[in-house]
């Protein structure tokens, strides 16, 4: 008499967060914006905010995210999504915020609303996604763009002496006292994925703990405008960006808040 | 039964080849096919490679990919 | 109306107004001359129970904590004065493309410009010709007392919620600064105020709403301005207001808004004196214009003498309701001055044989 085989079925182990409905994404092929906005929905589902979560979407590559987030968004003039997020929450405490930023909502026309988000130390989760471009309009520079790097405004690659330097906004929020958490991640390879995914959700668990102002930046690849593929421009991320925007936890006054 | 399995949605699909760099299995290639909106596709080249790591589905940009994972039930 | 009566400035007339219309979220930059405004929203603003007071970073910053607020489905209130206004064109355009309800307060100081603090109705055009971007219209009350002040601010919030569209109130730095006797509105209560569906609430147990002014189809864009249009005359129909005073026949029909509205009441009074037979005709809405109204009174006078605080602004309104049928001289002054009763009359007194 043979032994039975063991007792065996085929699970679902990755599948479409349920706060994510099935429209497509807009986005290029390979831009960092759909992991970033997947790893958003995935925590908002194992924190169970669903019902609770207010999104904003800025004005960018993600400013159609309202389509595919199956939460209450919304979607503010260029730059001011942390004024509109403050607003938000300030009139419904009860609520989950997030803001949703990219290189020039959240550095350029945005800074002063950034900043003094941070500096109030605003109940929020502020996602800023970092791809050193402005990408829906075209590739131009950011203030976060590269020195030496060639953008569609800086087509000899940008200089210091004219335009100055890479804007190290999270270093820069980090000086404030307001901000309870600033971290930098990545999502060019799966361990980077993970680790972004947690420091997703440690935003909002702070958020939902009333610890004050958190800011996650992700840096992110545009293949499009940087003229690589996806693969390659995950590969510059690694070996050119992060050399810049240097990864890992910049504060976490969590333990005094 | 195969230890894991990718299931595609080649209309979500837009061909970025993420996951053919993260399979650690090399499961996954492209389909010589076009979806509607004019992307080559991928699908499970190697489909009895496949050991449900999930590693394709994190990477991927675009929520196309599902995948399985055999579990044992006793 | 409640039994309660102050003695209080404009500005502060203008803020426990909001208070009791249910507003619990103010958010504003310090400028002159509306800064007591904000000061009494610091003092009063019940905080401990939720209300937000909030000096934002900047007027822009405060007109976008006000979408914020707004789209949340709360009563939101934001004031400032000309050049502050200026910075939140963009803003207001964006509240009136998101079909959200909010009050913006202008105190109306001198410009363009850093110009002064001194009073002034240079923002007519500002106000009535959507500063910001696109076919949009808020509607604009101009209040020429204290005590009107507070009363149109504290009706200012149910127009908003009713047509889910940004109100100005129009007022100007001597209104703001003056004190009167005011006799404030009863307080409402949250059971009194509108619900909001369309809000991002939360979306427990219904499918997700969107704040959003974006449309990228031109025939989805048309239908949307095509929507607001429907209800911008529905406005017109039922919310435009004027006060006029004086006989039908009068030997000139002034016409006036605001702190010059007042003045001219004067003007009457000292007119009288020297046998001058004089009316006055006042917007109190500044959109709608009340166009209809200001027709039917022209049709007995000769003459439709308009003054304002200003280089000639609102006289583009008298002149594109009458036409040609009757005469439509202007006297003004911008830069800050009010121009006294004495120094209109002798205007009028050109006109009058």
């Amino acid at each position: 008499m043979s032994p039975e085989p063991p007792a065996e079925e085929m699970r679902k182990v990755f599948s479409r967060p349920a706060s994510l409905n099935e429209e497509k994404f807009t986005y290029c092929p390979g831009c960092h914006h759909g992991i970033i906005n997947r790893l958003i929905g995935e925590a908002i589902d194992e924190l169970e905010l669903k019902e609770e979560t207010v999104g904003t979407a800025p004005v960018g590559c993600s400013v159609f995210l309202y389509r595919w987030f199956d939460i209450d968004v919304v979607q503010p003039a260029h730059g001011r999504v942390s004024a509109v997020a403050t607003g938000i929450k300030r009139a419904n405490p009860e609520l989950t915020v997030f803001a949703y930023q990219g290189d020039g909502d959240f550095t350029s026309i945005g800074t002063g609303n950034s900043v003094h988000a941070a500096n109030r130390g605003e109940n929020i989760t502020v996602f800023f996604v970092n791809n050193t471009l402005y990408g829906m309009t075209g590739g131009e520079m950011a203030p976060t763009t590269l020195l030496g790097q060639k953008t569609s405004t800086t087509p000899e690659g940008r200089n210091s002496k004219d335009f100055g330097y890479p804007l190290k906004m999270s270093e820069m929020l980090a000086t404030l006292e307001g901000p309870t958490y600033i971290t930098r991640q990545a999502v060019y390879d799966v361990p980077h994925i993970k680790k972004a995914k947690e420091a997703i959700k440690k935003g909002f668990r702070y958020q939902l703990q009333g610890k004050g102002y958190s800011l996650i930046e992700l840096l992110s690849a545009c293949p499009t405008n940087w003229g690589l593929d996806p693969v390659q421009a995950n590969r510059h991320v690694k070996e050119k960006v992060e050399q810049v925007f240097p990864l890992g936890d910049i504060v976490d006054r969590s333990e005094e808040r | 039964m195969p230890e894991g399995r990718v299931e595609v949605d080649s209309e979500r699909c837009k061909g970025c080849g993420l996951c053919i760099e993260a399979c650690p299995q090399e499961v996954l290639g492209f389909a010589g096919k076009f979806n509607s909106d004019g992307y080559e596709y991928v699908e499970m080249n190697d489909a009895p490679a496949c050991i449900g790591c999930g590693f394709c589905g994190i990477s991927c940009p675009d929520v196309a990919l599902t995948v399985y994972k055999k579990y044992r039930t006793d | 109306m409640s039994s309660d009566k102050l003695l209080m400035r404009g500005n502060e007339a203008i803020a426990e107004a909001a208070l009791r219309a249910g507003c619990r979220n103010y958010f504003a930059y310090p400028i002159t001359p509306q800064a007591e405004l904000l000061e009494w929203m610091a003092e009063k603003m019940p905080q401990k129970e939720g209300g937000t007071f909030l000096q934002a970073e900047s007027e822009i910053g405060a007109i976008n904590m006000v979408f914020g607020a707004s789209a949340a489905g709360e009563r939101a209130m934001t004031s400032s004065s000309s050049p502050g206004i200026s910075l939140k064109q963009e803003g207001i355009s964006y509240l009136a493309g998101a079909d959200l309800p909010a009050v913006i307060v202008n105190i109306m100081r001198g410009g363009p410009g850093l110009g002064n603090i001194r009073p002034s109705q240079g923002d007519y055009f500002q106000a009535t010709r959507g500063g910001g971007h696109g076919d949009y219209r808020t509607i604009v009350l101009a209040p020429s007392t204290v005590p009107e002040a507070a009363q149109l601010t504290f009706e200012a919030f149910d127009l908003a919620d009713k047509y889910r569209l940004p109100v100005v109130l129009l007022a100007d730095g001597m209104i703001g600064q003056m004190m009167e006797p005011v006799s404030l509105p009863t307080p409402l209560e949250e059971k009194d105020l509108p619900e909001k569906p369309w809000a991002v609430s939360g979306a427990a147990g219904r499918s997700p709403n969107t704040v959003n002014s974006l449309a990228l189809g031109a025939a989805e864009l048309g239908q949307a301005n095509e929507r607001r249009e429907k209800r911008y005359e529905e406005i017109k129909k039922k919310e435009t207001r004027e006060e006029i005073v004086g006989s039908d026949r009068p030997d000139l029909l002034l016409v006036s808004y605001g702190t010059m509205g007042r003045i001219a009441k004067s003007v009457r009074r000292l007119a009288a004196e020297r046998g001058i037979d004089l009316a006055l005709f006042r917007p109190i809405t500044l959109w709608p214009f009340p166009q209809n109204r200001l027709r039917q009174l022209s049709k007995e006078v000769n003459t439709v003498l308009t003054v304002e605080m200003s280089s000639g602004q609102l006289i583009e309104d008298v002149r594109l309701s009458l036409g040609n049928e009757v005469e439509t001289p202007f006297y003004g002054k911008s830069g800050g001055a009010v121009p006294g009763p004495g120094e209109i009359l002798k205007e009028v007194e050109k006109y009058v044989p």
